[in-house]
């Protein structure tokens, strides 16, 4: 083939490459943003400004055309193919993330911007003007089309957003490497930028298969929304996903909470024990570690200490950091009332001495485990029991006495075991479906009638509804959960098991 | 260890199945670890090669107990509830508890031996008592069963067995069970039932706790001349995942096979357990340091009278008294002159120790098998695939018992744990046997360990940070057919002059309650003899 139009190819190339790297970082600010018409038109915006200072620079290289030309290639290689990576690392760990965003959209763009002026110049000798610049444009729009066909039909669907640009940023290094060939007898230290080359292809293939241990392409097909945050603790699988409105929290695979409708969960989840008891002043969230519990918590100002209990630091530290999180929490971790204490909560229950509390507030994840599921045993409750005031209420996280109606009635039959009166009440989340929760005190009472807050959810009739259970939903015979029978795993898997297939 | 002879000692302790995990990975780096049993060897040792010393003058003292395993701090215990409070114990070691004892690492203790202990049935009084004093039983239920604090019972799941590569719950294999295989294990429980509610003329139980209060009915006691497997043939059971769990427990509790085992002792491992047909066997109670829990809470009851690294060097009993000499911290001569001496020390030892005129050759009936217990420091939870962690983890497959976890009870489920793994040397002569555990040391051990270990973990020694490792030589009595209801048992209780003898070998089966039975009677004696009670 004749040189010049095998480097044609490599404009279309080039060219494709430049398109993804913009649609990444429209789509990634899209994904952990929300907001996606702002950041998507902002980072065209900048982009093609970029691409215009990119061009005017191109005229300040004089020298060494070619090996400029293949350097810049390699530079656009590590930006763009690492882009992907850095915006969801900035995401999670840094709370300026607009500004590394802007930042690198422009560094790309000014680099993309420098490929085609720089290899019209090595060229010019070869073609005349007109067919150079009717070649070269046309080939660049070329790739622009292919480019945005491929990326939300093949490549985002297939591939994910990190892969995909670490792909596209070695496709870039190849083009580099190719180059060195297709101009090498213009090239000085040729030997040199092929080394350069072969270093940024190693790193890129590196990160591709660092990718897959990051999140498997499999994971990413089971979440419908897109994964914008994962994480292995040393005690689960932390996975935040991005939908088209809101965002959701997984733990294992559970849904934890979308943040479309947590506040239903949560106001039924807090408000209530707050209501029974009248004025706490010291309260302890067992699990919890999303924080969204806390915010309800410390709308009180009665609350004067909240002892938040959470198995997993890198939960409650996410919870605490990352800004889509902390934003839903109103960034209840940086109150000064609040402690945080990462252990497990039947340890710390039977260890710690830490006084007695008003209000305990249960919120574990629902017993699909062995150890799960002896946070809802009888010595669980009782070593709680022993935590609190005598006129302390509990509220517990209780599964769906719909979905799991054995399971929910089993959780309200051990805290009655383990000597708490039960209110037991339900409400609708979304998200979930119909939710269980079980009111607890060391004395028989009431429900609760009024509320001290005005609240998004609750009001005083929904509160009554709440204790109201329809007749799909109401008691059943069930087992006490103890540590050596665990049957509320058995009844949970059971029931569950039933509604997934 | 050269290739082949590790080879050879992989095959020999594991079988030719394990070859095939290790043949190709030889792990450069060893885990840390320490044979732990050298000093108590040594100790025995100098004892049964004659070790003569000679105190030079003689201490008062009403009552001396010899060794501070359960059966002698019970029989301190036992004591100082009587008000009586002249009395000491002797212990050689320099920790008490004996084979009950246990370890302690910076986050979770764990056992050495003895780890667990069903429920007592409400007829076993005494313990009762004392689990009552130690906060473990809460009360009694409305048929007077006693009732355990759900911290103390061992929690759910409690065993998983490891077979073709997958975890299963429960001991018996019931993946894949014929019709056949589930029909005998169903007329196995009804065989176990009949024995639950036999009773004799006098109404006493075919199997009961302490065994002593079994029936002496031929109809029963003509089991013990006969061997377990014998017994199954007869009766006709031949599904092998059955006879591998019936055997399981004969292993488990005594270190014997089905051949050896005497088919009364097979038997009492399960209708003892039971309060009536058809009921489920007693719940286990089980803590992180195993047995070694019960032997803390006895301890601290007598800790005041306890002399550690003090070994009984000879027991000389007279008319007037009885005279013992301690050789303490390994050079201190000692005397002791006392009225009354209790033997809570295993029976072989008498030949070494007691100087009686007394012919004791009969107590060469009492033997005792060989175990290998190891203690694993993991940083992390291994690999397994199917049901997950439980208490106890049996592999299907292998000579060992498998492990305990020592976190399972202390509620820890993340992180570092401790499995203590076991592993009894089962050979015809118990001799053959010590001999074999003893040929080979550390490394060797822990070779056997990780390779039997990383069949159902295939992570599990890089996740290994240490491993100690016991040889107990005379781990366990040896129930074979015809020494439970032997007249060497029962001679053997009978005191030597002013010298009661207490230990479990006594009973025939190395069980706590025996151990708390013998304790007790040996201590009851003596407060009798001395005019107390
Ligand atoms: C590996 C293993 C696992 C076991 N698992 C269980 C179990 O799960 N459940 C259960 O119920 N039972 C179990 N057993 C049996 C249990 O340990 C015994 O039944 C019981 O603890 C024995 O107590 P003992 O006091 O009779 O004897 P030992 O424990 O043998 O105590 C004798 C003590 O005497 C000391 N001694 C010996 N000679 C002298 C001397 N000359 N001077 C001073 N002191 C001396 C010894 O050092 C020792 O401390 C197990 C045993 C082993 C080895």
């Amino acid at each position: 083939m004749n040189r010049p139009y095998v480097l044609f190819l490599n404009v279309l190339i080039i060219a494709t490459c430049g398109l993804i790297y913009e649609l990444l970082a429209g789509t990634v600010a899209s994904y952990v943003l929300g907001d996606s018409v702002t950041h998507f038109s902002l980072v065209i915006g900048l982009y093609l400004s970029a691409l215009g200072v990119g061009s005017w620079l191109s005229k300040y290289i004089e020298a060494g055309l070619a090996s400029k030309f293949v350097e810049v290639e390699l530079g656009v290689a590590l930006l763009g193919g690492f882009s992907a990576p850095a915006l969801f690392f900035a995401f999670a760990h840094l709370k300026y993330f607009q500004v590394v965003l802007f930042l690198l959209v422009f560094a790309v763009g000014v680099l993309v911007g420098l490929e085609i002026p720089l290899l019209m110049r090595i060229l010019k000798d070869d073609l005349e003007f007109k067919d150079l610049i009717s070649k070269i444009l046309s080939f660049d729009y070329l790739g622009a089309l292919f480019a945005s066909i491929l990326f939300p039909i093949v490549l985002v669907p297939r591939l994910g957003l990190i892969r995909t640009s670490l792909l596209f940023g070695l496709l870039n290094a190849l083009v580099g490497l190719w180059a060195t060939y297709l101009l090498e007898p213009r090239i000085g230290g040729v030997i040199l930028l092929r080394l350069r080359a072969g270093l940024v292809i190693v790193l890129l293939v590196i990160g591709l298969i660092k990718a897959n241990s990051l999140t498997s392409l499999a994971e990413e097909q089971f979440y419908i929304d897109n994964i914008i945050y994962a994480r292995t603790t040393p005690y689960q699988r932390i996975v935040v996903t991005q939908g088209k409105n809101s965002f959701s929290l997984f733990l294992n695979e559970h849904l934890q909470f979308s943040s479309a409708d947590e506040y239903r969960y949560h106001e039924a989840l807090v408000h209530p024990a707050i209501a029974v008891h009248g004025s706490p002043s010291r309260v302890m969230i067992l699990g919890g570690g999303d924080g969204l519990a806390l915010r309800e918590v410390l709308k009180y100002s009665s609350v004067k200490e909240v002892v938040l209990v959470d198995l997993d630091p890198g939960m409650t530290s996410l919870s605490a950091k990352l800004p889509l999180l902390a934003k839903l929490n109103g960034d209840a971790y940086s109150d000064p009332r609040v402690r945080v204490v990462n252990q497990d909560a039947m340890i710390w229950l039977e260890q710690a001495n830490d006084g007695r509390f008003d209000i305990a507030i249960v919120d574990f994840p629902d017993p699909s485990s062995f150890s799960l599921g002896k946070l809802y045993t009888t010595r669980f409750y009782k070593l709680l029991k022993a935590r609190l005031t005598d006129n302390a209420a509990v509220a517990v996280q209780a599964t769906s006495p719909l979905f799991a109606r054995t399971a929910y009635w089993c959780i309200v039959r051990t805290l009655e075991a383990a000597g708490f009166f039960v209110r037991p009440y339900q409400t609708a989340v979304p998200s979930f479906g119909v939710w269980g929760f079980v009111l607890g005190k060391l004395q028989p009472f009431d429900i609760p009638t009024s509320l001290q807050l005005e609240l998004k959810y609750l009001d005083e009739e929904t509160l009554k509804t709440m204790f109201v259970f329809p007749r799909d939903m109401q008691a059943v015979e069930v087992e006490v959960n103890r540590l050596d029978n665990q049957i509320l795993v058995r009844y949970y898997e059971s029931e569950w098991r039933k509604w997934e297939n | 260890m050269g290739e082949l002879t590790r080879r050879e000692i992989l095959k020999a302790f594991l079988g030719m199945a394990a070859l095939q995990t290790i043949s190709c990975d030889r792990k450069a780096t060893l885990p840390e670890g320490k044979l732990v049993d050298l000093t108590l060897l040594e100790q025995g040792h100098r004892i049964r090669d004659g070790l003569q010393i000679e105190p030079t003058k003689r201490q008062p003292v009403s009552v001396v107990i010899v060794g501070c395993g359960v059966a002698g701090l019970v029989a301190g215990w036992t004591l100082r509830q009587a008000g009586f409070e002249d009395f000491l114990l002797l212990e050689l070691d320099s920790t008490v508890g004996g084979t009950a004892r246990s370890g302690r690492n910076s986050f979770i203790s764990y056992p050495w031996g003895a780890h667990y202990v069903p429920v007592p049935r409400k007829e076993n009084a005494d313990l009762i008592e004392f689990l009552q004093q130690i906060g473990v039983v809460e009360g009694k239920d409305e048929t007077g069963e006693p009732i355990v604090a759900e911290q103390y019972l061992c929690r759910d799941p409690e065993e998983r067995v490891f077979y073709k590569g997958h975890w299963y719950e429960g001991l018996y294999l019931s993946v894949a069970a014929s019709q056949e295989d589930l029909a005998e294990w169903n007329r196995f429980h009804q065989e176990i039932d009949y024995w639950v509610e036999w009773r004799d003329a006098r109404g006493r139980r075919a199997f009961d706790i302490p065994l002593e209060n079994s029936s002496d009915d031929p109809e029963v006691t003509k089991l013990d001349r006969i061997s377990m497997r014998e017994y199954l043939a007869h009766k006709g059971f031949k599904s092998a995942r059955l006879l591998w769990y019936i055997e399981y427990g004969c292993r488990d509790d005594y270190g014997l096979k089905l051949d050896t085992t005497s088919a009364w002792a097979g038997l009492f491992y399960f209708a003892s357990r039971m309060k009536r047909a058809g009921e489920d066997a007693q719940q286990l109670m089980a803590w992180p340091a195993g047995n070694g829990y019960l032997v803390d809470r006895l301890y601290s009851k007598v800790s005041d009278k306890v002399w550690l690294n003090s070994a009984a060097v000879t027991i000389i009993p007279t008319e007037a008294y009885v005279d013992i000499d301690v050789l303490r911290d390994g050079r201190e001569a000692i005397g002791l002159r006392a009225q009354r001496a209790i033997f809570a020390a295993p029976q072989f030892l008498r030949k070494y120790v007691l100087r009686t005129p007394v012919e004791q050759r009969f107590l060469e009936a009492f033997e005792y098998g060989s175990w290998m217990v190891a203690n694993l420091t993991l940083r992390d939870r291994p690999y397994s695939l199917g049901f997950p962690l439980a208490w106890d983890n049996v592999l299907y497959e292998s000579p060992s018992l498998g492990y305990v976890v020592a976190t399972h009870q202390a509620l820890m489920d993340y992180g570092p744990t401790v499995f203590t793994y076991y592993y009894p040397v089962i050979e015809d002569n118990p001799r053959q046997a010590r001999q074999k555990m003893l040929s080979i040391g550390w490394q060797e051990w822990v070779e056997i360990v990780l390779a039997d270990l990383k069949r159902a973990h295939r992570n599990i020694a890089q996740l290994t940070e240490r491993i100690d490792v016991m040889r107990w030589g005379h781990a366990m009595i040896l129930p074979r057919p015809g020494f439970i209801w032997s007249k060497e048992r029962q001679l053997a209780k009978q005191p030597i002059g002013r010298v009661h003898f207490a230990a479990s070998d006594l009973s025939g089966v190395a069980l706590f309650e025996e151990a708390f039975y013998q304790g007790r009677r040996a201590a009851r004696e003596v407060l009798v003899a001395l005019g107390i009670v």
